[in-house]
């Protein structure tokens, strides 16, 4: 084990899924110097001459070249500088990466990870602080992934790696500094589709991902003082979705919150409720939770933007309100 | 460009710099925060684009907006205001640099999206041309590391096709982000590009106004004849890093010495000198001017400092008209 931070956690996976597999190839803008703009591939270019390239500013390009690599012989790594420069790749994403597995019949394969970064916290204002994990979700034929924690970024990122599908992986800017910590051994992976239960409890489940697991964490101590039992579960994966870990948690505690930094219209915290109201109805204690930011593109002031995204008081609050507190 | 118009110009490319400089400085300090990218050293580009206007004629901006903003005449109060994410901001406080619009004075908005602004100069060329059958244009900035995103090379020859009264104006500083132009475009200029849509192409020294003022000329009067796009390749430098905190820019990516022999080409200096030269004002007569923008850089700082943030219901407010 050592204490390392997140970029550097996935900075680390790349690496050595790059020395272990010569085929991967990874491209995305700025990369290729000093690390990139958030440090995740820092001396990787020296270590891996002509598999490491920045791009021109060409986001429907690199992301089309990406598929294009994936399903002529090479593992494919591509780097979104922000999320928000998906949608200038959309139709390369959507249309010719995601579905082609399924229209194939099952004959073409596509290992293509795509890592980006998004997510509040910088004041980056409303075309770079988006969390576009629900609308990935939707697309049939993604899987997506939601790392919290270093060692999660890492036996995550290994895993898209030698997956044989279009993954996008999303990290979150805020966590980029976060340490924690990872395993060394080269060996270390965690399966997709397995949530992670990060603290156990008794009266009440919350459910979150990404940046929110640690307020979720918070709210979970903060229930604790009054003498309230929160169990907090990162899914980590939403695309497979470990619905069995979350059902059964519910089903013990009777309550759910879902807290996401994604906008609540048409999300995965929607879905999640859909899914769980379905599976433990008769469970179920009072009406479940959702914490999220408002329905509205993300504000620059910081007042706005703070008061947009979910806190663990707002998590907490949510809580009581499921023991009718 | 008169004398009077060239002191103009030099005040405005002045309160520009300053401008900057001083959001710079309030950045380091936590005050700003966010993105922010300075203009600092390509300010001729913008504003002799913004003197050579006319009334009706319009703009899109960039991620790097907050020059094209203070030079289009918007309110310095209201941007600095903008910058502090407050509510008497030119956006109320929810736009940011990135986010700032203001139609009064052409601005259709600068914009987080590299290449963002290219369709939108089609569409205001559509009404202007098409729609509105004047012979107003508009300006497109945009950045060469923009001249490779798929919308751009849509959008010139849409513009070509349609003869839509845009004039693209690549703003090649040599560097988008971290990466050089040597390493992410095809060519070394920009505009023999515009031989592959049919328009007019031209290289320009970005921080010679008179230059500037020449070719701009040409493409105004192409376009308000009907006879559609052009594109303009301004040649210039951005002086600080991609962002206020980019520690690799001086001595990183690029070396010192590059960047302070650019220093030495200021658009502002030559236009200073030139103005001397000329005998246009004298060298008092160019202090009252340095002064007049610090006090006016001065009295932005003061209004966003006084003005309080957007109200807790701001948030859910202007989603729809
Ligand atoms: C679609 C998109 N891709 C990437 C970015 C991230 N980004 C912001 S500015 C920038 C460099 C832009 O270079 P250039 O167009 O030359 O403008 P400059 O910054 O040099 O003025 C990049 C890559 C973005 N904002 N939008
Ligand atoms: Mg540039």
């Amino acid at each position: 084990m050592a204490l390392i931070k997140y970029s550097i956690a996935i900075r680390d996976a790349i690496a050595e899924e790059m020395r272990r597999d010569p085929k991967l190839f990874f491209m995305g803008e700025d990369i290729a110097k000093f690390g990139g703009v958030f440090g995740c591939s820092l001396n990787l270019p020296e270590e891996f001459p002509g598999r490491v390239l920045s791009t021109p500013i060409s986001e429907a390009a690199f992301v089309g070249a990406g598929m294009g690599a994936a399903i002529t012989g090479t593992h494919t790594l591509v780097e979104l500088q922000y999320v928000d420069f998906i949608l200038c790749a959309m139709d390369q994403l959507i249309n010719q990466t995601a579905k082609t597995h399924y229209m194939s019949n099952g004959t073409v394969k596509v290992p293509y990870t795509l890592r980006v970064q998004q997510g509040c916290g910088r004041g980056n204002g409303a075309q770079h602080a988006q969390c576009f994990e629900s609308l990935f979700a939707g697309i049939p034929g993604l899987k997506v992934v939601c790392p919290s924690t270093p060692a999660d970024a890492k036996g995550l990122l290994k895993t898209a790696l030698r997956d044989e599908n279009p993954v996008v992986f999303c990290e979150h800017k805020m966590l980029y500094a976060v340490r924690g910590e990872v395993p060394d051994s080269p060996d270390f992976t965690i399966p997709f589709g397995v949530a992670d239960i990060r603290r156990e409890g008794t009266d009440v489940t919350i459910i979150a991902t990404s940046y929110m697991v640690q307020r979720a964490l918070d709210a979970a101590s903060l229930l604790e003082a009054e003498g309230i039992s929160a169990e907090v579960i990162d899914p980590r994966t939403i695309v497979p979705l470990d619905m069995e870990t979350l059902a059964a948690s519910v089903r013990k505690t009777g309550r759910c919150v879902i807290a996401q930094e994604a906008q609540p219209f048409c999300s995965f915290g929607g879905e999640i409720a859909y899914e769980l109201q379905q599976q433990v109805f008769r469970y179920l204690d009072a009406p479940i939770e959702r914490v999220s930011t408002a329905q509205v593109p993300m504000p620059y002031s910081r007042k706005l933007e703070t008061l947009n995204v979910p806190t663990a008081d707002r998590i907490a609050a949510a809580a009581r309100k499921t023991l009718w507190r | 460009m008169n004398p009077k118009e060239i002191l103009g110009l030099y005040e405005n490319m002045l309160l520009s710099r300053r401008f900057e400089q001083k959001a710079d400085e309030l950045y380091k300090e936590g005050l700003v925060t966010g993105s922010l990218h300075l203009y600092i050293g390509e300010e001729a580009i913008g504003a002799v684009a913004m003197l050579m206007r006319e009334e009706g004629d319009l703009f899109t901006s960039t991620h790097r907006g907050v020059g094209h903003t203070v030079l289009c005449g918007c309110d310095p109060n209201l941007i600095m205001a903008e910058l502090f994410g407050k509510a008497t901001g030119i956006s109320g406080g929810k736009g940011g640099s990135m986010h700032m619009f203001d139609q009064a004075h052409g601005l259709l908005g600068t914009n987080g999206i590299v290449g963002g602004g290219t369709s939108l100069a089609c569409g205001a060329g559509i009404t202007l041309k098409l729609v509105n059958h004047t012979d107003r244009v508009v300006f497109c900035f945009l950045g060469e590391g923009a001249s490779n995103e798929g919308v751009t090379h849509e959008s010139m020859n849409l513009a070509a096709v349609w003869k839509l009264p845009v004039i693209f104006v690549v703003e090649n500083n040599g560097y988008e982000v971290f990466t050089t132009a040597q390493e992410s475009c095809s060519v070394e200029d920009i505009a023999v590009r515009a031989a592959g849509y049919g328009i007019p192409g031209a290289v320009v020294d970005g921080n010679d106004a008179l230059k500037l003022e020449k070719a701009y000329r040409k493409a105004i009067d192409h376009a308000r004849r009907g006879e559609g796009p052009s594109l303009i390749e301004a040649k210039t430098y951005r002086w600080s890093g991609h962002w206020p905190g980019d520690a690799y820019s001086y001595g990183g990516y690029r070396s010192k010495e590059e960047v302070d022999e650019w220093k030495a080409r200021c658009p502002i200096l030559r236009l200073g000198k030139l103005i001397l030269e000329k005998g246009y004002a004298t060298g008092e007569e160019l202090d009252a001017i340095s002064r007049r923008v610090d006090r006016r850089v001065e009295e932005s700082v003061a209004f966003a400092m006084a003005s309080p943030d957007p109200d807790d219901g701001g948030l859910l407010q202007n989603l729809f008209a």
